[in-house]
């Protein structure tokens, strides 16, 4: 019983600091180059000002990759604390 | 058993039947091609491409019927991933992604990216916050886990009004769209073309609940994409921009600035102001610059993420997959399918304004006579249904650009037209906007629907009700439901997009913190969530009333879009602070928080319940 308590404390602790990393992903890709659009626009990446790029294209592919490996990430912790269900 | 064998059967072939469903609706436009050819009338075709797409979703609708509770509420839970996903992308994707989105930045500019990058970035707040422990959960409905996570019906009651104003103002947006679509294609009043399409859209739900949804959607969603990207790939061809115009368009935004100066965009002002239309005055790359600018830009970001991870139609998409692991992955499978539409509708408001202003394409029309311009063909066309409109407004006979009015949906409906297409595209085109608005307004319906069935009539008023008089109730209250949606669609209350995002800023206020706090703050409690509900939801609301009508200055730039930030705001702080200031939740429920932590094992709720 304690055994499996304390798999349960080490698969939520994991889980939860996935979720912070993936937040702190989220959070630069939603805002912050976003707020920095003007300084980007100054770079320029396959012809497209950066700024705009990201906006329009660079955030969102980074939303998809993003999200393919939180669940590759997240059913690795699932599997490894033995939380992960029978298939 | 032999109907399980069927079951199964039936979903290991879905590759196979949406395989042979793909072939089929390519061959339709084929036929339809070859039939413009022969010379079959351009109002026939945007008939026989409406009429036989929406006879299919029906079709798929009666062969799903069911009598069985989680076939009705969650389609059995066994849509796997990447079905749910593109069912999920085609209820995402509405009447406002499909027709007004690549309008709103080719008039917009880079602020309304604002509303790409939002739309999107969502997911990531589903995938890691909600979608997996929902799963877990098994609930039905959205307010059912408020209601058993909390402990009450006043708190389920909260949850349902959240949820019915959230998605009322939504649906009303999409019937409107699927009414304007039904009437531009059959020829027919608006009026009579918003009941139409309600029609349609009963037909796809009414019998199988969830389960014809599901399917319907995955229909729709082939149908929608295929219409979004056929016009856009083939215009960019014919421009030279090549397979993947997407990727390559970094040159024409660049050539636009150079455009944009030569035609003083934004320099110039329109003379008069022409109701529902418009004339660009903003750069189509000119990132906000001053502060409140800035703010604006996240703060639209913030509410339509946020928003998205709180409105019950998304959110209840992945209870019906059959694991939790299978949530997850379909969410990431949801946002690629979604990726493919966004990413293309930047491209698509770059050329076509490519298209109008660049003085060296034959399509250009800002620089050339008035006379020049009303002789297109397309100009007419759309002129005479009021989506545009020249006016010479200092009689020098050239066509400046704030002389230039269009409406913004043009921008997706017209395309095929402006790029000399053949017809049989616009009929595509048709069918692709009527698949959107009329994959959403399902969702959104089943989701009022359900919950009044399930959380009001089932979990309150008789608990003792049998399965048949449960399906019964359910499907007369779709009904219901749709025909008080069309009768306020029929008045024409506000354009698409105002409506779309204050269901949004709603969700938002009301649900987001008591789902989020439900699952990763155990100590979260009964009297917190309502408080949480109601004061989000109020002091939203009141916002809202405040800046649109009441006539007070926004703060810092948070207009009546954004109001959501404002009400969430409140949501969360009212929340915390009565949940502290309140006994913590019993010992059954901090349980009951924990088994939604963990994958494996039953689900909190049965199967049926």
């Amino acid at each position: 019983m304690s055994t499996d308590t304390n798999q349960k404390e080490v698969h939520w602790n994991r889980t939860r600091n996935l979720m912070i990393i993936h937040m702190i992903i989220w959070f630069i890709f939603s805002y912050v180059v976003h707020w920095i659009a003007p300084t980007l626009n100054k770079i320029s990446i396959m012809h497209f000002p950066l700024g705009f790029y990201m906006a329009a294209q660079g955030s969102l592919l980074a939303f998809v990759i993003q999200l393919f490996i939180f669940s590759k990430q997240q059913e690795k912790i699932d599997r490894e604390c033995g939380m992960a269900e029978e298939q | 058993m032999s109907f399980f064998r069927m079951q199964g059967s039936f979903i290991d072939n879905l590759p196979k039947i949406y395989g042979l469903y793909t072939g089929g609706f390519v061959l339709f436009v084929g036929l339809m091609a070859i039939a413009e050819s022969a010379g079959v009338k351009e109002d026939t075709i945007g008939l026989m491409f409406v009429g036989f797409t929406i006879a299919i979703y029906a079709l798929i609708g009666w062969l799903s019927r069911t009598m069985q509770l989680d076939a009705y509420y969650v389609a059995g839970r066994q849509v796997p991933t990447v079905f749910n996903g593109m069912a999920t992308a085609a209820d995402w994707m509405s009447g406002a992604s499909f027709v007004a989105m690549a309008g709103g930045i080719y008039m917009g500019g880079h602020p309304y990216l604002a509303f790409v990058v939002g739309w999107t970035g969502g997911y990531v707040l589903v995938a890691v916050l909600m979608a997996p422990y929902l799963r877990k959960f098994g609930c039905y409905t959205v307010p059912d886990f408020i209601g058993t996570r909390y402990g009450g019906n006043f708190a389920r009651l909260c949850g349902v009004l959240v949820l019915v104003i959230a998605s009322f103002t939504y649906v009303t947006a999409q019937i409107n769209a699927t009414g304007t679509i039904a009437s531009r294609a059959l020829l027919i009043p608006f009026g009579v073309g918003v009941w139409l399409g309600l029609a349609g859209i009963l037909l796809c739900s009414m019998l199988g609940g969830m389960r014809a949804v599901t399917w319907t959607q995955v229909a729709q969603y082939i149908v929608l994409i295929i219409a979004y990207l056929v016009p856009v790939i083939w215009m960019s061809n014919k421009q030279g921009f090549g397979l993947i115009p997407q990727l390559v368009y970094g040159d024409a935004v660049a050539k636009i600035a150079e455009l944009e100066i030569m035609h003083q965009v934004g320099v110039l002002k329109p003379a008069e102001a022409v109701a529902g239309m418009s004339a660009l005055v903003n750069k189509h790359n000119a990132p906000p610059d001053t502060f409140v600018g800035s703010v604006r830009f996240v703060t639209l970001v913030a509410c339509m993420m946020i928003g998205t991870a709180s409105l019950p139609h998304i959110l209840m998409r992945y209870f019906t997959t059959p694991s939790v692991r299978d949530a997850r992955r379909s969410v990431a499978w949801s946002l690629f399918f979604i990726f493919l539409l966004y990413f293309t509708a930047p491209a698509l408001a770059t050329f076509t304004k490519l298209q109008v202003l660049d003085p060296g394409l034959a399509t250009s029309v800002i620089g050339k006579s008035v006379a020049q311009v009303n002789a297109l063909e397309w100009v007419q066309k759309w002129s005479s249904v009021g989506f545009l409109k020249v006016i010479d407004s200092n009689g020098d006979g050239i066509v400046q650009i704030n002389e230039f009015f269009m409406r913004g949906d043009i921008v997706v409906l017209a395309t095929p037209e402006i790029a000399g297409l053949p017809y049989v595209i616009s009929g595509l085109v048709a069918a692709g906007g009527m698949a959107a608005a009329m994959s959403t307004a399902d969702g959104l319906l089943l989701a009022i629907a359900n919950a009044l069935s399930h959380d009001i009539y089932y979990k309150m008023i008789d608990p003792k009700a049998d399965v048949k008089h449960r399906l019964i109730v359910a499907r007369v209250l779709l009904v219901a439901i749709g025909a008080a949606a069309a009768a306020v669609a029929s008045l024409r209350l506000t354009n698409i997009l105002g409506a779309v995002a204050w269901a949004f800023d709603f969700a938002m206020s009301g649900l987001f913190f008591p789902l989020v706090l439900g699952i990763w703050w155990k100590r979260a409690n009964k009297q917190g969530a309502i408080a949480g509900m109601l004061v989000g939801l109020g002091v939203g609301t009141w916002y809202l009333y405040m800046v649109k009508w009441g006539g007070m200055k926004p703060w810092i730039g948070i207009d009546d879009l954004r109001f959501g930030i404002i009400g969430a705001g409140a949501s969360l702080i009212a929340m915390v602070v009565v949940t502290l200031m309140t006994p913590p939740p019993d010992k059954a429920t901090q349980d009951m928080v924990d088994e939604i932590r963990i994958p494996k094992g039953e689900t909190v709720l049965g199967s049926t319940h």
